[in-house]
């Protein structure tokens, strides 16, 4: 990219991210966030977002979508983890993708993707899904849910009406239910994507969503400093504060910069490397964030309403989701190690999505 | 609250061809050493190495070739910079040059100081070192002693700089001294020279660092001439220049790679099977090498752009401190090799060195609570 085609894009984004923000920060509010969590259905907020067109935003044009790329996803995506949206919205734009990709029809509504973790037994026989599919995101609200299915006929993506559901949550309270279908009539079609493919976009999203949330963290820790007096002076004048805060902005920005890689080199084709990177260092940006939020917010920052734990929860659950730190490194590292010392940097510094 | 930008960067296709130069001039004059040698880049001084960096025009790169420059893009002195680090070339006696007194020349200097140092600079000819630190001067930097007093065609320098990196084997530094001590704030006063250090009443001493190496030095003027064309700007902005100055020492868009080589040696140890627990802990810090290059590739684009990134570079600065001292920590989690110089292996021998060299890495070049003081001013916080 040259660099007036790099400042039109980042305009674009800077646009496009105004306007998300705008609009989930007007309607995603502590009320709405709280009712979630005690399960209500934001009907409102996901009017809003259908409205302006996010959830198919990896759709094509001609299929009724808005056309982005991932790099455009990446800015709905942080945003949505910036106001905690409590709506199934990047699974909606990634399920979207899926079915567009394999030519099945795109239905209307919130949908979910299943993430489907060792263990889940799930069999399609011609187009009749059964089994379980455990800790899937909104299951129970989606309209819909896509899976990815590797047989031996080849790969399946299936669209299927949410099974049996038993309700569970992460910890931010974010549905995460295990569905059961007995032989239930869906669509399928063969892909060309595999589940590594779908477990690059779930991490990607999780990512994104949290260098949004952690954006949030920062904004929040430093107005309360700013505002928040102790001994005669704001927090933020004391310098043990403004440490542990400047401390905090490193790992934000890390965070953030790890997704814009990754949504580039998403944008490439290839994005095996960029996406563990970028769910490592924001995982682990998560952890270290959070616990320094906290710990300026004090006693306040530790009830149910100061809206500091709506993103805090959601950091410690979108950490684990999609593959957690362990996992992620462990992959990496091996890869590294059959790659070997003299490898490493070459591969590094090469265009590794080209 | 100012947002740091992180834009990525796509380095051109161009710099391909020249990051397949410099590799094969890395191979072929250090690719011989042994780790232990390498891991040494910061410190190890080696003029003739420099010499053959300035023959392949990889000194002084931006700088206009009217002073021996090769006007060359910021991007492409990224690429050199960051092959000749994570290769563990020894750059410590052209590097303070090219990064901090030449540039600082070129935008400060007169029009004769340029044509008669950037050259040698350049060519690797010529090495300066930086006189900031003072025994009783260190963060608080505002505070510096050692006098330049006005006297005929020039001025005479007392005092005594401290830490200053290869003293004992640079011709010139670039101090910062008092020119006026009846001022009201300690920022005023302050003036940037020039100065020889073969001249007669300078003497620069060598201290022991703790990795038993002669690198920092103690200087002490005595009566020491300086004419007045050595001044650079104007008498008294020095603390204006300082701070800019500062500012491209700290935008050097490399700095999260001291410890490289002995990522490279961890993972050579660990075998194409390495272990689960070694696995996960060098997948880590590759991710945060990875997150740290697309952040130096950010901020070498903003300085390509003519922006100014100082911020984001602080924070780079601080981020990849924190990488370069966990590495070696890291080491003594994964191998029970106990690290000594003289141990069997390159992986012990590059760990008994960088656990010595790495309390440095968040002193040198300002302190890590300054550059936190320096972000958190960012954020709005003072
Ligand atoms: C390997 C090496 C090479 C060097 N090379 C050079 C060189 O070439 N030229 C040169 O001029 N200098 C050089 N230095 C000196 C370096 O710039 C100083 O070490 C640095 O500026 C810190 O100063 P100090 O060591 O006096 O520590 P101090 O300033 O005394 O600080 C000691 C500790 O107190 C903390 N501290 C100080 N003030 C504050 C404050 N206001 N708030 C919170 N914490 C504070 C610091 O962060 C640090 O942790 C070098 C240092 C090293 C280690």
């Amino acid at each position: 990219m040259s660099g007036a085609e790099m400042e039109d894009e980042n305009e674009l984004a800077g646009i496009l991210a105004d306007q998300v923000n705008r609009l989930l920060a007007d309607t995603a509010t502590r009320e709405v966030k709280r009712a979630a969590e005690l399960g209500d259905w934001p009907a409102a907020l996901w009017a809003g977002v259908e409205e302006a067109g996010l959830p198919l935003a990896l759709v094509s044009e001609d299929a009724g979508g808005v056309g982005a790329g991932w790099a455009e996803a990446e800015v709905v995506m942080r945003a949505a983890g910036r106001h905690q949206a409590p709506l199934p919205l990047v699974e909606t734009m990634l399920a979207a993708r899926m079915l567009e990709g394999a030519g099945l029809p795109i239905p209307d509504g919130p949908m979910t993707l299943a993430p489907i973790p060792p263990g889940d037994a799930l069999t399609l026989d011609g187009e009749r899904l059964s089994g379980r599919a455990s800790r899937v995101p909104w299951g129970g609200r989606a309209g819909h849910v896509v899976l990815l299915l590797e047989g031996e006929g080849g790969t399946a993506i299936v669209l299927a009406e949410p099974g049996e559901p038993v309700a569970n949550a992460n910890v931010a309270r974010e549905p995460r239910d295990d569905l059961t279908w007995t032989e239930a009539v869906v669509q399928a079609a063969p892909t060309n994507l595999s589940a590594g493919d779908l477990r690059h976009w779930g991490a990607f999203a999780r990512a994104a969503q949290m260098a949004g949330a952690l954006e949030f963290v920062l904004a929040e820790s430093v107005r309360y400093a700013n505002d928040r007096s102790q001994f005669g002076r704001p927090l933020g004048k004391f310098q043990a504060v403004q440490q542990q805060l400047a401390a905090l902005a490193g790992e934000v920005a890390a965070a953030g910069a790890s997704v814009l890689a990754a949504a580039r080199a998403l944008d490439r084709g290839r994005a095996g490397f960029e996406v563990a990177c970028a769910k490592i260092r924001c995982g682990e940006a998560a952890g270290k964030a959070a616990a320094i939020a906290h710990q300026v917010h004090g006693a306040i920052g530790f009830t149910q309403e100061h809206a500091l734990h709506f993103a805090t929860k959601r950091l410690w659950s979108w950490r684990a989701e999609f593959g957690g730190e362990a996992q992620w490194s462990q992959e990496l590292g091996r890869e590294m190690a059959r790659l070997g010392a003299d490898r490493l940097w070459p591969f590094m510094t090469g265009a590794r999505g080209a | 609250m100012q947002d740091f930008r992180f834009t990525p960067l796509d380095l051109p296709p161009e710099t391909e061809a020249l990051r397949g130069e410099v590799r094969a001039f890395l191979d072929e004059t250090i690719g011989h050493e042994p780790p232990v040698l390498r891991s040494r880049t910061w410190s190890r001084f080696d003029g003739a190495f420099s010499r053959k960096l300035g023959d392949k025009g990889w000194i002084g790169m931006t700088w206009p070739r009217a002073y021996g420059g090769h006007e060359r893009s910021a991007l492409e002195r990224y690429v050199v910079l960051e092959e000749l680090l994570a290769a563990g070339a020894p750059c410590s006696a052209h590097w303070t040059g090219d990064r901090q007194s030449g540039p600082l020349l070129l935008n400060r200097g007169t029009e004769e100081q340029r044509r008669r140092f950037l050259p040698g600079i350049a060519s690797g000819e010529i090495f300066f070192c930086i006189g900031m630190s003072e025994p009783d001067t260190g963060s608080d930097l505002a505070s510096v002693r050692t006098r330049a007093d006005r006297t005929d065609g020039g001025y005479i320098v007392n005092g005594t700089k401290i830490w200053t990196s290869n003293a004992h084997e640079c011709d010139h530094m670039i101090a910062l001294l008092r020119t006026d001590t009846e001022v009201e704030r300690k920022h005023d006063g302050l003036s940037q020279f020039i100065l020889d250090l073969k001249a007669p009443g300078v003497t620069a001493r060598p201290i022991r660092n703790l990795a038993d190496e002669d690198h920092f030095n103690e200087v002490v003027f005595q009566d020491v001439f300086v004419p007045d064309d050595l001044l650079v700007g104007r008498e008294g902005d020095g603390w204006a220049q300082v701070t800019s100055e500062l500012a491209f020492e700290r935008s050097g868009p490399e700095r999260y790679l001291s410890s490289w080589i002995l990522v490279e040696e961890m993972l050579r140890a660990a075998g194409p099977e390495p272990s689960e627990r070694r696995a996960i802990a060098l997948g880590r810090l590759v991710a945060h090498a990875a997150v740290l290059r697309e952040m130096s590739l950010s901020v070498a684009g903003q300085l390509q752009r003519g922006e100014d990134p100082s911020l984001e570079a602080t924070v780079v600065k601080d981020l990849g401190a924190l990488l370069e001292q966990q590495i070696p920590e890291v080491a003594h989690e994964l191998y029970e090799e106990e690290p000594t110089l003289e141990a069997a292996s390159d992986l012990a021998q590059v760990t008994a060195y960088l656990v010595q060299a790495a309390p440095s890495f968040s002193l040198r070049g300002g302190a890590r609570e300054i550059l936190r003081g320096i972000i958190a001013r960012g954020l709005g916080l003072r």
